[in-house]
């Protein structure tokens, strides 16, 4: 826990104390096992994809406007999350805090979007407890979808305490390692988009 | 529900367990009010942030942690000792030997081990801290809570009995109703959390902290195999994490993915939980290794032989520990050629283990050894070891291991390199740095008493146990027939067994003695050490553990420093004010909601896990809004504690 500050004007300002740079680096290690917990989701979907009982298949009920509209939003969430922590190197707050409020409002579409096709899905006969084939999909996709629900909050969180402190070394590492996590999720979605939906689809049509 | 089902009822030994536990929890309620210690356990211990002494916490729950599993295989051994004993019934027993694999590995040999991680990796290193001291201390408490969680099934609403491997479908709500099974899928999430945490806090510790002039490649042996520990955890631990969750929903919430219905597939669960699982005895037995690669060059007065092959023999063995899961099970009937593969690749660890056995023989050749409880059981390690060792290579041919599957020959081949492995370097690193903890030795007459009754007791327990397994008893059998004549060699296992049970208190002995009567240390030298937790001026480490942190030239520095005569004396100048952390209530508290949100789960009682989580979550945003930068220790304050004359 030593305090060394780094007064080098180009380092960013996140990296500028111990403390944002050990915390920085403890997350990417975060995000490591973060992996590991996806790929057992991932490899447990596809062990179990085509185990479906009684039950229709995945590839049956996904519907492609849905996913295109859910995989838009998330995808441009990134982009917006990463023109915030641009604005953050300017020390642009009010920047900061509008980029990331956009991309709040995008998480908050992908999630209205995704609980919509969840309902649909239900309301064809498919939950959790349909088949494995659904068991997986339902906590993969699920899991994904917590991680944004619990990164909405996150995020709300931080961007109060910048509010409320403005950017200094330790807001501005909090504001960095909370983007790190958004993309992180915008990444596992495209394997969810791959994986899950493009090829349960391609595998159903033929 | 009514009380008499939340209460497990009609087992005189329950009943008897239920009033020692009150009476226990009565007498040190009684004994912290009447000598007013509460503020002194809330200060010192319940809301600290040192790594020594939470450390100090995680050996002192391993070793009750030991107490309740080797209570646990007393009992067995009791129930095994004739043939067709009426003891325990089958469903206790199946509880029983559930309870004793969980709380052995998950709630003993971990803790334990990462508790002398705790107290030793920072002092090695140079550091004055982890780098998170916080997240450090909610390591420790979701460990905590989640052990005491698991622990009081057996009097709250009834132990799992499916098995430390749980597998599928008899971990069921079918085959196994009621909330048993759900205790230990809580027990073990919540106790996850804490030891993925402490991956992350401690490999970040590692790679960040270390004194200047420290290199990786002049780090000490038990630092290196710690952070090659934690790279494991952080990749094996989110698998746990995984299976478990599913094996929850699958109980709780209806879904299929390891039930017999709904096209579920149940050796799904035996691959993830081995995934985790075989990943898991490298995360206790490498810092064993580590331990007594310190422990032996330091007894030998000589540098440890082979440093490099002793590191690149832990990474393969690190990379190898996720390739082997399907040897734990064989029988599943993968095909010869998956079956040959896994075979092949277990096999090949035995390799990096190999070359270090030898790093350690010939660390020893040549050398001046000294023959100190620690060095006992190192040398007891190795050759009790290499009998483990060399019988799992018998199992991992696929092809025979047909013959061994679920038999007492594995039962003694695992118990042969987890208690020569991984217990016997508890014992050698409790031992080794006892001194550093608490300022003094452990006697070593008795500890000498307790190393040759524990390791013939375990030998006179254990060994005959391969001849069983050989002539077909099978694992997990609440009882067996007089024909079988498997009687006389059971007789002698519990034999063996209550021998062990009786040098662990001997032990316990030892550590009452040792407090009353020991030689205190005046120096931070006990053992004439190598490494840089032996370079500290007092006995005991101050909380701040080095006034002025120490610049490192090679390998062995301090060792160096002393062979040329060149120890620094700290002088005053050089004192500067230290940064440290503050301490924080906070990780008990939440640990506490950890606590209220599993039991729920474990009862389906939603509302009072969703209760405990809303606690959790909002500890995260107490902690979160709370700008806490920590003090300074001035330098008159160093200059008293370290008793520097000016």
């Amino acid at each position: 826990m030593a305090h060394a500050e780094t007064h080098d004007p180009n380092t960013p300002l996140e990296y500028r104390s111990e403390t944002g740079r050990l915390n920085i680096l403890g997350f990417w290690i975060f995000l490591g096992a973060e992996i590991a917990l996806f790929a057992t989701l991932f490899a447990t979907y596809m062990v179990l994809e085509h185990r479906i009982a009684d039950g229709p298949s995945p590839g049956e009920l996904f519907e492609v406007k849905s996913l295109l509209i859910q995989t838009f939003l998330l995808l441009t969430s990134s982009f917006t999350c990463g023109l915030a922590v641009h604005e953050m190197r300017r020390q642009n707050v009010k920047g900061l805090i509008t980029w990331m409020a956009i991309t709040l409002g995008l998480g908050l579409g992908f999630l209205y979007f995704e609980i919509e096709e969840f309902l649909h899905f239900i309301h064809e006969g498919a939950n959790i407890g349909t088949s494995a084939a659904w068991s997986g999909f339902f906590v993969l996709v699920g899991t994904h979808g917590a991680h944004v629900t619990f990164g909405i909050f996150w995020v709300t969180m931080v961007l109060i305490q910048v509010a409320k402190r403005g950017l200094t070394p330790a807001t501005s590492a909090k504001v960095f390692i909370t983007s790190l996590y958004w993309h992180f999720l915008d990444v596992v979605w495209i394997f969810i988009f791959t994986a899950v939906y493009l090829m349960g689809m391609v595998m159903h049509n033929g | 529900m009514k009380w008499d089902e939340f209460f497990v009822t009609g087992d005189p030994m329950i009943y008897g367990a239920d009033v020692s536990i009150v009476l226990t929890m009565v007498g040190i309620l009684f004994y912290l009010t009447k000598y007013k210690k509460w503020k002194w356990l809330w200060d010192e211990w319940l809301t600290t942030v040192d790594h020594k002494k939470l450390g100090i916490m995680y050996i002192v729950s391993a070793v009750l942690m030991l107490f309740r599993g080797g209570v646990d295989a007393l009992l067995m051994r009791t129930q095994l000792a004739v043939p067709e004993a009426k003891f325990l019934d089958s469903q206790h027993y199946n509880e029983i030997f559930t309870t004793h694999g969980t709380i052995m590995i998950i709630f003993m040999a971990m803790p334990f081990l990462i508790g002398l991680i705790n107290v030793v990796v920072p002092l090695q290193i140079g550091a004055r801290d982890v780098a998170y001291p916080y997240l450090n201390a909610v390591s420790f408490w979701t460990f905590f809570i989640g052990a005491m969680l698991f622990n009081i099934s057996f009097v709250i609403g009834g132990s799992p009995s499916a098995g430390w491997t749980s597998y599928m479908p008899l971990a069921s709500n079918e085959l196994s109703p009621g909330p048993g099974q759900n205790y230990y899928l809580l027990g073990l999430q919540i106790a996850g959390i804490g030891t993925l945490l402490t991956g992350i806090n401690f490999l970040v510790t590692i790679l960040k902290m270390r004194a200047p002039g420290m290199t990786l490649f002049r780090m000490p042996m038990f630092t290196w195999s710690s952070l090659v520990t934690m790279v494991i955890i952080i990749f094996a631990f989110p698998i746990l994490t995984v299976a478990l969750a599913l094996m929850t929903f699958d109980r709780l919430f209806g879904s299929h993915f390891f039930t017999l219905q709904g096209a579920g597939m149940d050796m799904l669960w035996a691959n993830l939980f081995w995934l985790w699982g075989h990943p898991e005895v490298y995360i206790v037995i490498l810092p064993a290794f580590g331990m007594f690669s310190e422990i032996i060059s330091t007894f030998s007065r000589k540098t440890l032989f082979g440093y490099k092959a002793m590191i690149w023999s832990m990474l393969l063995i690190a990379g190898y520990s996720f390739l082997v899961w399907v040897h734990h099970f064989f029988t599943m009937g993968s095909g010869a050629l998956v079956n040959s593969v896994f075979s092949i690749t277990t096999m090949a660890i035995g390799i990096p283990t190999g070359v270090k056995i030898f790093n350690w023989l010939f660390t020893m050749y040549r050398g001046k050894i000294q023959f100190t409880t620690p060095m006992l059981w190192s040398l007891g390690f190795i050759v009790n070891f290499v009998i483990g060792g060399v019988t799992g290579v018998m199992l991992a041919m696929a092809a025979a291991d047909y013959q061994y599957h679920n038999t007492y020959f594995l039962v003694s081949h695992f118990h042969y390199v987890l208690i020569a492995g991984t217990v016997f370097a508890c014992f050698a690193g409790l031992i080794y740095w006892y001194p550093k903890m608490f300022g003094y030795k452990l006697n070593e007459r008795i500890g000498k008493w307790v190393f040759w009754v524990f390791t013939i007791g375990f030998n006179v327990c254990f060994f005959p146990q391969y001849f069983l397994g050989l002539d077909g008893m099978p694992r997990r059998v609440y009882t067996y027939s007089e024909e079988s004549g498997w009687g006389p060699l059971n007789m002698v296992s519990t034999i063996g067994g209550f021998m062990m049970g009786i040098a662990f208190l001997i032990l316990v002995y030892n550590m009452y003695y040792s407090f009353r009567y020991a030689k205190r240390e005046t120096t931070g030298d006990a053992w004439d050490g190598r490494t840089l937790e032996w370079s500290t001026p007092t006995a005991m480490p101050p909380f701040y553990n080095f006034a002025k942190i120490p610049e490192v030239t090679g390998l062995d520095h301090f060792w160096r420093q002393k062979q040329a005569g060149k120890v620094e004396k700290l002088k005053a100048e050089d004192i500067k004010p230290i940064h440290m952390p503050s301490n924080s209530g906070v990780p008990f508290i939440m640990a506490s909601f950890f606590f209220v949100a599993g039991f729920g789960m474990v009862f389906d009682w939603m509302w009072m896990a969703i209760a405990g989580m809303i606690g959790v979550f909002a500890t995260l945003i107490y902690r979160s809004f709370e700008y806490n930068d920590g003090y300074y220790v001035s330098v008159e304050e160093v200059i008293e504690t370290e008793k520097i004359s000016k």
